[in-house]
């Protein structure tokens, strides 16, 4: 085990190393950020001195040592645009996107696996057509659009909820939240929904499909020999053994909750790092985006190792193999 | 699977080619097979209607959208059903520039249809290559090849195609490029896993022992043989790549509105709802959504039809 640990943490270390590189390189090769910064009129010399005290007079592997450099002194550099540094931004915004994706992820879990559930015992009733085909609409139209959808519905037409914005903040336990004022909470709830429905999707089909191959399973017929409620075989036979993969696949799809909350985030001018990260990809905000990129990597990379890592303490023959 | 069972002599002849008659009759068989579903027949037909109608929008359209000398700003956000300037009827409205919204939606999809559809070839062809070039000569090259496909499927499709744009810029050959990124890995994990399969019958086997070179091996011989679960994909790939390209010009950073897609018409449209002017959004956006969901649902029923497991 403790050989497959080292294997795998080195990989991991290489792969956020190239990473790095990539996305590094790729962001500091395109435009000139100065031509952003400072107005078409202002002197060679003013130019001369913001292009040194940026240090883009370097060489680009030199700009990349220092960034790394800085990295693990914990200094991101400073934004371009808010001339303030990035990890205080990105902190100011974390809260936001945090908040969101829990109400969503919550969302998702308490519709999509009863829904799920329903649709693998019942697979041929109307109900679990009707949630299939919803559940493809969710996998398949794009989450903007559907977020248009419910501005223009319960915003612009009906009125009933604010289009976009955060809402008021309240103080709770340490941190401030919209979860604490009803005004925050009617502001998060459409978002959420809309950042739900792709994770839901995927819960209904992971949960129905657990639950379609459990039915037929020798337990299953077992349990009902032995003259077992279904009521009791579903919840305390069924559930237990398929809620392994769910809750596996679950934790995979945070990351990419967290992906997908750019595209939300947009749609309702939630202030989060989805929208700070497409502000910035905008407004040629280089230290911001590269920040946002590493970081993104570093978050999948970690989640990544740790599925392989609950993988090889589950299963023998993973570790067995080496860390290749 | 006919093809293993061909004659070693017959393999290095006609290598992956089985009569014609077995192939029309397959071609045959599968049509058979797609038409049993009605929804399916609905969606192809909606598909190729869609092709039509934006791939020769130039003939079909009252106006050239994107000739600004077409434009008159006393006939910008016409509600839908009324009469401009032209003296034609704007059936789905006019926008802020006074475009009538239908032609604008028709050269729209037209650009959506082609960069869905080379990014998705061009996708397949890239992913085609990594799959069985490690599948074909596994060890270390494998292990290699599908830990970056595995890393680069675990990252959502949308944050590796706005990585690739942030570094890039925006414009039609740079999305493609993203969108190519961002999805060849689906193919080449879809290759790996049948071709691994394949690599290990006795044809390959039997072509490896003959001065052919590795090149014809793969792609004459192997390829053929993981070709059906990659159309699926395919298929699939096509309609996320005009949703995720529609999503990258929805955030500003996919295409200009002088290059327009359905996603910038919907972004552009997107500024006014507060307006109450629904039909600058809602129109495009009801086009890409019917594009995609056909797209999707033609894909499912190919997966049925194919599907060994389904098979009479």
């Amino acid at each position: 085990m403790f050989g497959y640990l080292v294997g795998r943490l080195s990989q991991a270390v290489v792969v956020v190393f190239v990473m790095s590189v990539i996305v590094f390189v790729g962001v500091y090769a395109i435009g000139n950020p100065i031509d952003v910064m400072i107005d078409p009129g202002a002197t060679a010399e003013i130019r001369e001195n913001l292009i040194r005290k940026y240090g883009l007079d370097q060489p680009l592997w030199r700009q990349y040592f220092t960034f790394v450099g800085n990295v693990f002194q914990g200094d991101l550099g400073n934004s371009m645009v808010y001339n303030i540094p990035v990890t205080s931004l990105v902190f100011s915004r974390l809260p936001a996107t945090i908040e969101l994706v829990m109400v969503s992820v919550t969302i998702a879990a308490v519709i999509g696996i009863p829904a799920g559930l329903y649709a693998g015992y019942r697979p041929n009733s109307l109900g679990a057509k009707l949630i299939m085909a919803l559940s493809v609409l969710g996998f398949s139209v794009p989450t903007f659009w559907i977020g248009m959808l419910l501005i223009m519905a319960f915003a612009v037409e009906l009125g009933w909820l604010p289009s976009g914005g955060r809402g008021e903040v309240a103080e709770f336990l340490w941190f401030k939240t919209s979860l604490a004022t009803t005004n925050g909470w009617s502001h998060v709830i459409m978002p959420a929904i809309n950042l739900s429905l792709f994770k839901m999707g995927l819960l209904i089909r992971l949960t129905r499909a657990g639950m379609v191959e459990a039915m037929g399973a020798e337990y299953v017929r077992f349990a009902r020999a032995q003259g077992l409620a279904d009521r009791q075989i579903v919840f305390s036979h069924i559930l237990r053994n398929i809620s392994i993969p769910v809750i596996t696949v679950f934790g995979l799809e945070l990351g990419s909750t967290l992906a997908f909350a750019v595209v939300t985030e947009t749609v309702f001018n939630w202030p989060g790092v989805g929208k700070l990260i497409i502000d910035s990809i905008l407004q040629l905000d280089r230290p911001v985006m590269v920040s946002y990129l590493v970081m993104v990597v570093i978050l999948f990379v970690a989640i990544n190792l740790i599925v392989d890592l609950i993988y090889a303490r589950l299963d023998p023959r993973v570790r067995l193999k080496g860390g290749s | 699977m006919p093809d293993t069972l061909t004659p070693d002599s017959e393999v290095i002849a006609t290598p992956s080619a089985p009569p014609a008659e077995t192939r029309a009759m397959r071609l045959r068989n599968f049509w058979f097979d797609y038409r049993q579903s009605w929804v399916a027949m609905v969606a192809l037909t909606v598909i190729g209607v869609l092709l039509v109608g934006s791939f020769g929008a130039p003939y079909l359209v009252p106006q050239d959208p994107y000739d600004l000398a077409n434009l008159d700003w006393m006939d910008a956000f016409l509600p839908p059903g009324s009469v401009g300037s032209g003296e034609y009827t704007h059936l789905l409205g006019t926008d802020n520039a006074g475009r009538d919204m239908l032609s604008a939606i028709l050269y729209g999809l037209r650009t959506s249809f082609m960069i869905g559809i080379s990014a998705g070839v061009l996708a397949l062809a890239v992913g085609i290559t990594v799959g069985l070039t490690a599948a074909y000569f596994g060890g270390r090259i494998e292990a290699l090849l599908m830990r970056i496909v595995d890393l680069q499927l675990s990252m959502p499709a949308i944050l590796l195609a706005l990585v690739m744009v942030a570094m890039l810029g925006q414009g039609v050959p740079q999305i493609v490029f993203a969108l190519v990124v961002a999805q060849y890995a689906y193919f080449a994990r879809t290759t790996h896993g049948a071709a691994s399969v394949e690599r290990r019958k006795d044809y390959i086997e039997a072509a490896r022992s003959t001065p052919l070179p590795t090149w014809r091996i793969m792609f004459r011989h192997l390829l053929p043989n993981v070709l059906p679960p990659l159309i699926v994909v395919a298929t699939v790939q096509v309609a996320s790549a005009i949703s995720l390209e529609a999503t990258l010009s929805f955030l500003g950073v996919g295409l200009p509105l002088t290059e327009p897609s359905l996603g910038s018409l919907i972004s552009n449209g997107f500024k006014y709802i507060h307006a109450g002017r629904y039909w600058l959004s809602i129109y495009p956006g009801v086009f890409l959504m019917i594009t995609v969901v056909a797209i999707n649902l033609v894909g499912d029923q190919v997966r049925t039809v194919i599907d060994p497991r389904n098979s009479r």
